[in-house]
């Protein structure tokens, strides 16, 4: 049975008539076209699904609908826009923390709840914040540099 | 064709649930799993469910006397970074899954799945917890222990929900927690120990013992307990192999893809030796 579901998308007002038991990344994907949150395991193993869930990373191949009433979501799509993700680009960029790619939207969401939370992690502290989130490409180094870069030249930011 | 509600009260969360036929979904991040379908169809849920984890009334951890509580949609990662909380519970979810699971589940959730290797369950054997479980027609307390009868079997009707889990504060000289997983994050343990103690002088004054991962049910014996207390430090080393002989008449793991018995078994009376070594070499 079908429930109206209202919440905010990246900072637009959003209601949508569906059944609360669907998972919330097909919601994004497939009603809502937000298709940077992609599917790798689908049972939350792998954070390529990551959204922020009032400000909260969150996995969205395991959100049930229901949960997302009267939330404020926030995707790459949004997070594109701010200061903070040049930053995190610039620093992925430049430390080749980008290969394949697949995992790099939700791994940008984990950093951005990371350093919200703690502007300037060491390595362990960065691992320990990824930890939910794989890359079978970059071997992790190259993502923890470039966090440590985006930490640095984005002082301030966060 | 499954029925899915959202309550916008606790009161109506009650309402919904004394009709006998709906299920409580709370962070989701097993039953999510567990009843999941192929991509972009709705999860294969059986039964009526009842969407709470919105529900901000059950969101609290409050502290009464010596007790501390915490509401039935409070998140793990709330609970990691409240200042009420004690550390060994800090110390077993800062391992816990990973940051955006924490942000989902919930310690009542995780109690309510009742797995053998939940492991914020165990610590809430250790903390002694107890559940306040409620429906329209009353109100009841459950000590953990009794509420959780196996694997993925509680003591909860249909009409029930669990509201919170309360504790009382620990005062112990020192904890321990070990995680034995296939890796640091998002693994299922293969066994898991946590451990308590207090002294006065050279005189154990309380000691608290909860093994899981290596029975149908957390394996916490408060008889063996109360025979250690009392104990000096060398009454302790002197009885020291019968305690262990003790724990290991209980500790009965399965074979399964993550572990096997044979490894869980030594594993987990090595983790009880060395926690006792730990006491003994106090003096």
């Amino acid at each position: 049975m079908s429930e109206k579901i209202s919440f905010e998308l990246n900072g637009q007002s959003i209601t949508i008539t569906l059944s609360p038991d669907h998972r919330f990344l097909d919601v994004l994907r497939k009603h809502l076209n937000i298709v940077g949150p992609k599917e790798g395991c689908g049972e939350g193993e792998c954070g390529a699904c990551s959204v922020l869930m009032d400000g909260y990373i969150v996995q969205s191949c395991i959100l049930p609908l229901g949960s997302v009433h009267g939330k404020k979501i926030m995707t790459i799509e949004g997070y594109r826009e701010t200061k903070r993700f040049k930053a995190l680009q610039d620093a992925f960029l430049t430390e080749g923390a980008s290969q394949c790619g697949i995992c790099t939207p939700g791994m940008i969401m984990a950093t951005e709840y990371l350093l919200s939370h703690n502007p300037h992690p060491t390595d362990e502290e960065i691992r320990h914040g990824l930890a939910g989130n794989l890359c079978r490409c970059t071997g992790y180094n190259m993502i923890i540099k470039a966090i440590k870069r985006a930490a640095k030249e984005g002082e301030g930011l966060w | 064709m499954v029925e899915n509600k959202i309550p916008t009260s606790y009161n109506e969360a009650l309402k919904i649930l004394a009709t006998g036929s709906y299920q409580v979904l709370n962070g989701g991040t097993d039953l999510m799993v567990r009843y999941r379908g192929w991509s972009e169809t709705r999860v294969k849920f059986k039964k009526n469910m009842l969407h709470i984890h919105n529900l901000d009334e059950l969101n609290y951890i409050t502290s009464k006397d010596e007790y501390i509580h915490i509401g039935a949609t409070t998140t793990h990662e709330t609970i990691l970074h409240h200042p009420l909380i004690p550390e060994i519970m800090k110390k077993c979810l800062r391992v816990f899954a990973s940051p955006a699971i924490r942000n989902m589940g919930t310690l009542v959730g995780n109690i309510g799945n009742a797995s053998p290797a939940g492991d914020a369950v165990l610590i809430a054997y250790l903390l002694e917890a107890r559940l306040v479980v409620e429906s329209l027609r009353h109100q009841r307390e459950v000590p953990i222990e009794d509420f959780i009868k196996g694997p993925g079997s509680i003591a909860l009707a249909p009409d029930e929900i669990i509201k919170e889990i309360y504790f009382k504060k620990l005062n112990f000289n020192a904890t321990y927690f070990t995680k034995v997983g296939g890796r640091q994050s998002d693994a299922i343990s293969k066994v898991m120990f946590a451990a308590g103690y207090r002294l006065d002088a050279d005189k154990i004054v309380d000691i608290r013992i909860a093994i899981g991962a290596v029975s149908p049910t957390i394996i916490k014996d408060k008889t063996i307990e109360k025979s250690i207390k009392g104990y000096t430090l060398k009454n302790l080393s002197n009885q020291k192999s019968m305690i262990l002989s003790q724990y290991a008449a209980h500790i009965n793991p399965i074979d399964d893809q993550r572990s096997n018995k044979h490894y869980r078994k030594k594993v987990a009376l090595n983790l009880l030796e060395a926690f006792l070594n730990d006491i003994i070499t106090r003096s």
